[in-house]
């Protein structure tokens, strides 16, 4: 499982509903179906990640968020939707943030951090486009399309009245440090949100 | 003994053998009428297991029957296997081995089960017209006692694909506790205005053909040839995509001319000869259908199909249907099919979220139209084999929980 997903899951209520937004291979939801016996559903669009839902026996739903939207499900419907990785990859991510903090009672988003200071010398320096663990692509074949910095993210809970609950802020093996709690948006590789309305 | 006069495939159920099942008890219908006493063809396939959890049924679309899987006839060396053999069989996703599969040609049908083409002991003439009206839940409750008489409690999957699939919201609705598992696929809530013109047209023609006689075209040995041929012709082509039948008919498609080469200046106002090649296909197909085909079921079958609308009973709102139950839902659509397109499959899927049930939903790319449900469209069979593992798991580990 992926590490940022080891994190998250102590934010899951046992027994409760879970939306997982790109749910990948669904081994999340079902390492959450096992240990905290989770109502699950899944979104996503790959096809292969999609049987390995299936044979994993997780709900999963085709769809394609940025192009459908989210309006077939109910507001208040899941306890916790889950956006891991991928809020950089949407065209519209504010409105999806919108409709996950509409759909669920609470929120857990993570995101690599643009204002990591590696990144920060790689423009500075070399100025080239940043690559690194959490940025791992070329700038033409990213799928990243809104890289946003913790500040920035700060900033739009601030503005659209989105509570954080809690955040973390870890480098590539999901360790925080005390440098990282000083200045995260310096420090830190990848960003962990619990948020609420 | 085995004297294989042709090869049957390893993965195919074999040679098989339909039972003709008497009901004696009268079944009252959504109508208000009844039927007093009627027979089911069912053919089954795998063996039942000691605690009957492993019971998988499939429902037939609107020319299906129970021949599902399998052969009849070991002499003949043309005979096609049953209509989804495909899916049916050992190591095949209904896999055999693992399920005991029943399939039955419904009531109202006419492959061998009570139908408007069976002798109505009252008048010792067939039925006719004066068959009643069957709506999809009268099919489902005949399932049922179908189910009771075969012993089965609780369906580990009910699956079925366009009208199929309808009877697998139904059995949702109508018994919640008796399945554990609803596969539908390529199906729709209800028919859209756009289907039910489709199937007017159809009925039409049937009805226009003199020799329909109102329906009692066997007292006059005789039957609607042209008027069914013809509402097949129409049928097929909902159930085919326009990028097949662009590939299908003419290897010169890329000209587009389909079959028929204009340059040589043959034009003719002959309209008994085709022209092009899908002309031809259709009239074969919607002849062949016509041959083997009931008029009246025909009827009978595309109002069934108009009338399907679970709705009513909840207000309009279907969700309400499926508050009760625990069975989970697969949905499945194919994107080339425009006869019940995905987005009456996701308007499925929102119902089912709705009501909070568990759902997963594909979207096969797929060029084959409606038809594709049919077919064995390799991300289709690994989908179908993946979710029916995990059925076939639950029923070795929990012997059928509810």
């Amino acid at each position: 499982m992926r590490a940022d997903l080891v994190l998250i899951q102590d934010w899951i209520t046992p027994g409760s509903r879970v939306l997982d937004l790109g749910c990948g291979d669904g081994s999340f939801l079902a390492h959450l179906k096992r240990t905290k016996n989770v109502r699950d559903l899944g979104l996503e669009i790959d096809a292969d990640n999609i049987q390995l839902c299936l044979e994993a026996g997780v709900n999963v739903i085709e769809q394609d968020m940025d192009k459908n939207g989210l309006a077939n499900f109910e507001s208040g419907s899941f306890d916790t939707v889950v956006l891991a990785q991928t809020l950089q990859a949407l065209h519209k991510p504010d409105e999806i943030v919108e409709e996950m903090l509409r759909i669920g009672r609470n929120c857990i988003l993570t995101f690599p951090n643009f204002a990591y200071w590696r990144h920060r010398v790689s423009l500075l320096r070399h100025g080239r486009m940043p690559k690194s663990s959490s940025l791992p692509y070329e700038w033409y074949n990213t799928p990243n399309l809104h890289h946003c910095t913790i500040s920035d993210f700060d900033a739009l809970c601030a503005r659209s009245k989105i509570r954080v609950l809690r955040r973390t802020v870890v480098d590539d093996k999901q360790h925080s440090s005390a440098l990282m709690q000083w200045r995260p948006n310096f420090f830190g590789i990848n960003a962990i949100y619990h948020i609420t309305r | 003994m085995t004297t294989s006069v042709k090869q049957i495939p390893a993965d195919s159920v074999g040679l098989v053998k339909p039972q003709k099942l008497h009901f004696a008890e009268p079944l009252t219908l959504r109508s208000g009428r009844k039927i007093d006493r009627y027979d089911l063809m069912v053919e089954t396939y795998g063996e039942l297991n000691a605690d009957r959890s492993n019971a998988v049924l499939i429902c037939h679309a609107l020319s299906g029957d129970h021949h599902a899987a399998g052969y009849y006839d070991p002499a003949n060396p043309k005979e096609k296997p049953g209509w989804w053999d495909c899916c049916i069989g050992p190591g095949k996703p209904f896999d055999t081995n693992k399920f005991f599969i029943v399939c039955l040609n419904n009531l109202g049908g006419c492959a061998g089960s009570t139908g408007p083409s069976s002798e109505n002991p009252e008048t010792g003439k067939r039925f006719g017209p004066d068959f009643p009206i069957i709506a999809v839940r009268d099919w489902v409750k005949s399932q049922a006692l179908l189910a009771d008489r075969l012993g089965i409690q609780q369906w580990a999957a009910v699956i079925g694909g366009s009208l199929g699939g309808m009877q697998v919201i139904r059995w949702a609705i109508s018994y919640p506790e008796r399945l554990r598992h609803a596969l539908v696929i390529a199906a729709a809530p209800k028919l859209s205005a756009q289907n039910i013109a489709f199937n007017e047209v159809a009925r039409q023609s049937i009805m226009s053909d003199p020799e329909f006689h109102n329906g009692r075209y066997y007292e006059h040995n005789t039957y609607p040839r042209k008027g069914v041929t013809l509402a097949r012709m129409v049928g097929h082509i909902t159930y085919l995509s326009d990028a097949l039948m662009r590939e299908k008919f003419g290897k010169d498609t890329a000209t587009g001319r389909f079959g028929r080469d204009l340059r040589g200046g043959k034009l003719t106002f002959d309209f008994n000869e085709s022209d092009f090649q899908v002309q031809s296909y259709l009239q074969y197909k919607g002849e062949a259908f016509s041959k083997n085909f009931d008029a009246n079921t025909y009827l009978l079958i595309t109002k069934m199909l108009d009338y399907f609308d679970p709705s009513v009973d909840y207000g309009g709102d279907l969700s309400k249907a499926f508050l009760t139950g625990s069975c989970k839902f697969l949905v499945i659509s194919f994107s080339s099919d425009w006869r019940f397109a995905p987005e009456r499959s996701r308007e499925l899927v929102e119902i089912l979220l709705k009501a909070k049930r568990d759902v997963s939903y594909l979207e096969i790319e797929a060029d084959e139209g409606h038809d594709a449900f049919l077919l064995p469209i390799p991300r289709y069979m690994a989908a179908l084999r993946a979710y029916m593992n995990r059925v076939a798991d639950e029923c070795m580990t929990a012997g059928g929980k509810s």
